[in-house]
């Protein structure tokens, strides 16, 4: 039976560590909206969205409310709609109106994003896939909820120059599209290398084509759990540190099981994956830099980031994968700068630079998230760090992703202001040097040797 | 068996358990076990209650108990016992 002490335990996360299940997500294929008529298949997609989702927040509420565990965010992902309105759209336009179709959907079922106006180009890019690519500024100017996302490289495929170098511009176009708001869509588009077609997280989440009709996803959180649960290790060796964050990673994971589960159950949808990332917001104590400064840094940035991060993203995947039947997404540790408190403050005391963030990406998942840089950024320097974390994926397996935000008008030391979820960041400075004669060179970078494993 | 795990904690005063107690009986949620201690004035308790037959449903009691948990002064909350299980159980 249960002791005082077990239901304490669990209360005290929640309540004063900030436990919370950070988003159920429900995937929903598009590809049964497909129509040579634009305006079928707008209708199509509405309807399909407000059938399949419309219990989705109801159900979210219920569960909250059964196990007094907060779930932030319900959200929906989508078959990447470069796919889905392919045979439809004839110019950018027409991309638009679907993104306003999702928007509206969106706002109908109570979601607070939608996830999947994405093309996917890792090799090469359709007609479509382009005419979707250059919609997106448009798109997410004119939309609240809608999240896009562009993969660009694979593993398998290498990667495809000519849309990185087509990011850096739309990147800047998106940035220019909504200068009034501290260029704010900027943080509604992510390029992905080796993206994952069942992650529950926006910006970048999509629903696959891999996947079935509907499916439910979980993305769980708790960076404060971890950084209060390892408290009680200070001074130890890295052998108790280990076991320590393993079995709180075990502990938040559980419960995300227990939300899938439930919402799969009540919503009549199969389960499809729990995500283990650690997934920081602005609060204060809900911080992944807060954890590594724990570790030991005095500041995250420091010497030893890199092994403090790479230790903490494996010990929370093997906590977690023991804890759910079925693990995927992007599972790690999220390094925001303008969501996390402690980054924030480690970039505006000069701990944290953009170089250091990149070396991070290379342990854990999922990238250079949420930076603000000067608005005067060339597009090439934008496509050249795309290159760079696309690179870092490819070569290593795993997925990197850029939600990079040039403030159009704002140049470094001063701050944007997101709002919410989305916090506020630093300015960062970006290296001087030009990379535009290695972005214009176009074509394709071959895929690296080890993936060719037949 | 549908088992919740209700927790009060807050000042110590006089009636608590009784209060609390009247109110499952009153709707037929019957006690499996209660646990209680008091820390430094802090009253701290857990029930484990079968709610199969209750005359309400969940999210009815769990609202009126954290209502009747503000006139006495001490927070109640209700939670169904698999969030305990599937965190400290394998």
């Amino acid at each position: 039976m249960l002791n005082m002490f077990e239901v304490n335990e669990t209360n005290k996360m929640i309540e004063q560590e900030l436990l919370d299940v950070r988003t159920i997500t429900m995937g929903i294929s598009l590809l049964d909206c497909c129509d040579s008529d634009l305006d079928a298949v707008n209708e199509k997609i509405y309807r399909k969205i407000t059938t399949v989702a419309k219990d989705l927040v109801s159900v979210g509420k219920e569960i909250e409310k059964d196990f007094a565990i907060p779930i932030v965010n319900k959200r929906i992902s989508v078959t990447p709609i470069a796919l889905v309105g392919g045979s439809a759209c004839k110019k950018p336009e027409d991309f638009v109106t679907i993104a306003k179709t999702l928007d509206r959907a969106a706002k109908e079922v109570g979601v607070n994003f939608i996830g999947g106006y994405s093309a996917l180009v890792s090799k090469g890019m359709t007609t479509a896939d382009e005419l979707l690519i250059r919609s997106i500024p448009k798109a997410l100017a004119c939309t609240d909820r809608v999240c896009s996302s562009v993969n660009v490289g694979s593993t398998k495929a290498g990667i495809n120059m000519d849309a990185v170098a087509l990011m850096g511009k739309i990147v800047l176009e998106t940035a220019e599209e909504t200068k009034e708001i501290d260029s704010l869509g900027c943080a509604k588009l992510v390029v992905f290398c080796n993206a994952p077609d069942d992650n529950p997280f926006m910006a970048g989440a999509f629903h696959g084509v891999t996947e079935a009709d509907v499916i439910i996803n979980v993305g769980v959180s708790g960076p404060g759990v971890v950084k209060t649960a390892i408290e009680s290790a200070r001074g130890q060796n890295f052998e108790v540190l280990c076991e320590t964050i393993k079995k709180t990673a075990f502990k938040i994971t559980r419960v995300g099981q227990l939300v899938a589960q439930e919402a799969s159950k009540r919503l009549n949808v199969p389960f499809g994956i729990i995500d283990l990332s650690l997934a920081p917001t602005p609060a204060i104590g809900d911080s992944v830099a807060e954890i590594l400064e724990e570790i030991g840094l005095e500041r995250v940035g420091a010497p030893g980031t890199t092994a403090a991060l790479a230790l903490l993203n494996d010990q929370v995947k093997k906590g977690g994968v023991m804890a759910s039947s079925y693990v995927g997404g992007l599972s790690g540790a999220f390094i925001p700068v303008s969501e996390d408190q402690g980054m924030i403050d480690a970039v505006a005391m000069g701990a944290l630079n953009l170089e250091k963030l990149e070396a991070m990406s290379c342990v854990c998942s999922v990238g250079l998230d949420m930076i603000a840089i000067p608005g005067d950024t060339p597009a090439s320097t934008i496509s050249g760090i795309i290159a760079d974390e696309s690179a870092i994926g490819m070569i290593n397996q795993k997925t990197t992703a850029v939600r990079i935000i040039p403030v159009i008008g704002k140049s470094v030391g001063e701050t944007v202001e997101f709002g919410g979820l989305l916090g506020y960041a630093p300015v960062m400075t970006v290296n001087k040097y030009s990379c535009e004669k290695f972005i214009s060179r176009g074509g394709r970078i071959p895929a690296p040797i080890h993936s060719f494993k037949n | 068996m549908n088992k919740t795990i209700i927790t009060v904690v807050g000042k110590d005063t006089v009636g608590i358990i009784a209060k609390i107690c009247t109110y499952l009986a009153d709707n037929q949620v019957n006690i499996l076990d209660i646990s209680q201690t008091i820390v430094q004035g802090f009253f701290n308790m857990m029930m484990i209650v079968d709610m199969d037959n209750s005359l309400k449903s969940f999210g009815a009691i769990a609202d009126e108990l954290e209502q009747l948990g503000d006139e006495i002064g001490v927070k109640v909350k209700c939670q169904r016992e698999e969030i305990f299980t599937k965190m400290h159980r394998i």
